[in-house]
């Protein structure tokens, strides 16, 4: 089971990316789970300056854009 | 319009860059004879008649600045897709207080802001050991000074406005940091904030060339989506003064100087929360209506600079008291900006 988490403070850019985090779990064919983080102090001790951030499996992939869901089901299946 | 989109990916990436750059520089070239053509060939106005000059400038006056900031805000959004703030952030966090300040408004003028990054930003300035005083500079740059306002001003006013408020917004950052860093308000901030501590950064997939692109262009369309309806009423209302209002007149109103014109226009700034974009047709009418330009200039940053929702978004970070001191120290700024250059411009 993999956790997609997006790091964001419930802003359009946020929401969009939430979006897009859900088509890239059903490109990709995995099974995960899509959080979406909104505590302030969380977001920025994941080390996110920018939101919206993304997180896979804990690990932060981008912050302070909004990759395509093909590009976040690549980043799934490597 | 499925086929269509289908087939435009499918074109070679740089292909669709070059051909979007011709195809933005053939409307620049054409701008100006088209104009004319329509306004005096097809509508058939005259030449130096009233309407006939208020028609020309418009139709050649919004393509322009259309076209502007079209190009102006993505080559600046690919440019700025290189500087993270991270990397700014740690750059920032080793300097005395004057080059510090001064380095962090001027990275604030090319990063993007959007006040739903202003928490996160402030933390993690905070958190790698930038100063409070540099971290605030950087907060009042970021929103008050970047390219869409420059391109606008630029366009409509000519560089001289352009320039002039650039620098009197870097000017307001700067002071506002170095009088918020001396004074030594660590305490005011929320306490929570000085326990956040960062695990590892960003993993750091970097973005291909397209991706930065097609982000740029995406944050473009957004933009000028976003602004175009005040650039059209901004541009209107230009051609209007540009054609109906006779200078005499403008010169007549502007004799009457109301020594309250800038506190009184800063303080109706705060509540117009907005976008630059959307002061310039106001800003446009207050110079017709002969008002100074620094008082212009001191309404444009109040409505940026001072905003009551970054307030409440900056208010999970900072205890009221700061928040005050915060908004009386760049408020102050904007008053000098504001009468010194009604004094130097008089």
């Amino acid at each position: 089971m993999r956790v997609i988490e997006v790091l964001g403070s419930g802003c359009q850019k946020c929401q969009l990316l939430e979006e897009h985090a859900r088509e890239a779990v059903a490109i990709a064919g995995v099974e995960a789970e899509v959080r979406h983080v909104r505590d302030m102090a969380e977001i920025a001790s994941r080390g996110i300056l920018q939101t919206p951030g993304l997180a896979i499996d804990g690990r932060v992939v981008s912050a302070g854009r909004v990759p395509s869901a093909a590009v976040i089901a690549g980043w799934l299946a490597a | 319009m499925t086929t269509l989109v289908a087939e435009r990916i499918r074109l070679p990436f740089w292909l669709v860059v070059f051909g979007g750059v011709f195809l933005w520089v053939v409307a620049w070239l054409l701008n100006a004879p088209l104009a004319d053509w329509v306004a005096f060939e097809l509508l058939g106005l005259e030449a130096g008649t009233p309407a006939g000059d208020a028609v020309a400038f418009f139709l050649y006056d919004l393509p322009k600045v259309l076209l502007l900031l079209t190009g102006v805000v993505t080559v600046v959004a690919i440019l700025r897709s290189f500087v993270s703030p991270d990397r700014v952030r740690r750059s920032l966090a080793g300097r005395g207080a004057l080059p510090g300040t001064a380095a962090a408004a001027g990275f604030g003028v090319i990063t993007p802001f959007c006040s739903c990054s202003a928490v996160p930003l402030f933390i993690g300035f905070v958190e790698a050991g930038v100063p409070l005083g540099v971290t605030f500079a950087f907060l009042v740059a970021s929103p008050m000074v970047n390219e869409v306002a420059l391109v606008l001003l630029w366009g409509l006013f000519g560089p001289g406005i352009a320039l002039a408020y650039m620098a009197a917004g870097l000017a307001v950052a700067i002071g506002a940091g170095l009088v918020i860093g001396r004074l030594g308000l660590e305490r005011w901030v929320e306490d929570y904030v000085w326990t956040v501590h960062a695990t590892a950064g960003i993993a750091g997939i970097r973005p291909t060339p397209e991706e930065r692109v097609r982000d740029a262009w995406h944050s473009t369309r957004e933009i000028v989506r976003r602004v175009f309806p005040f650039v059209v009423l901004g541009i209107a209302i230009g051609a209007l003064i540009h054609g109906f209002v006779p200078t005499d007149a403008v010169v007549a109103i502007g004799g009457t100087d109301n020594p309250l014109a800038v506190p009184v226009l800063v303080a109706l700034g705060i509540p117009l929360y907005a976008n630059a974009a959307a002061t310039i047709p106001i800003v446009e009418v207050l110079l017709a209506k002969g008002l100074p330009i620094g008082s212009a200039i001191a309404f444009m940053m109040a409505v940026t600079a001072l905003s009551i929702p970054e307030f409440v978004i900056l208010r999970r970070v900072l205890k009221p008291r700061l928040l005050v001191v915060f908004a009386a120290v760049v408020a102050a700024g904007i008053l000098v900006v504001g009468y010194g250059f009604n004094f130097l411009f008089a």
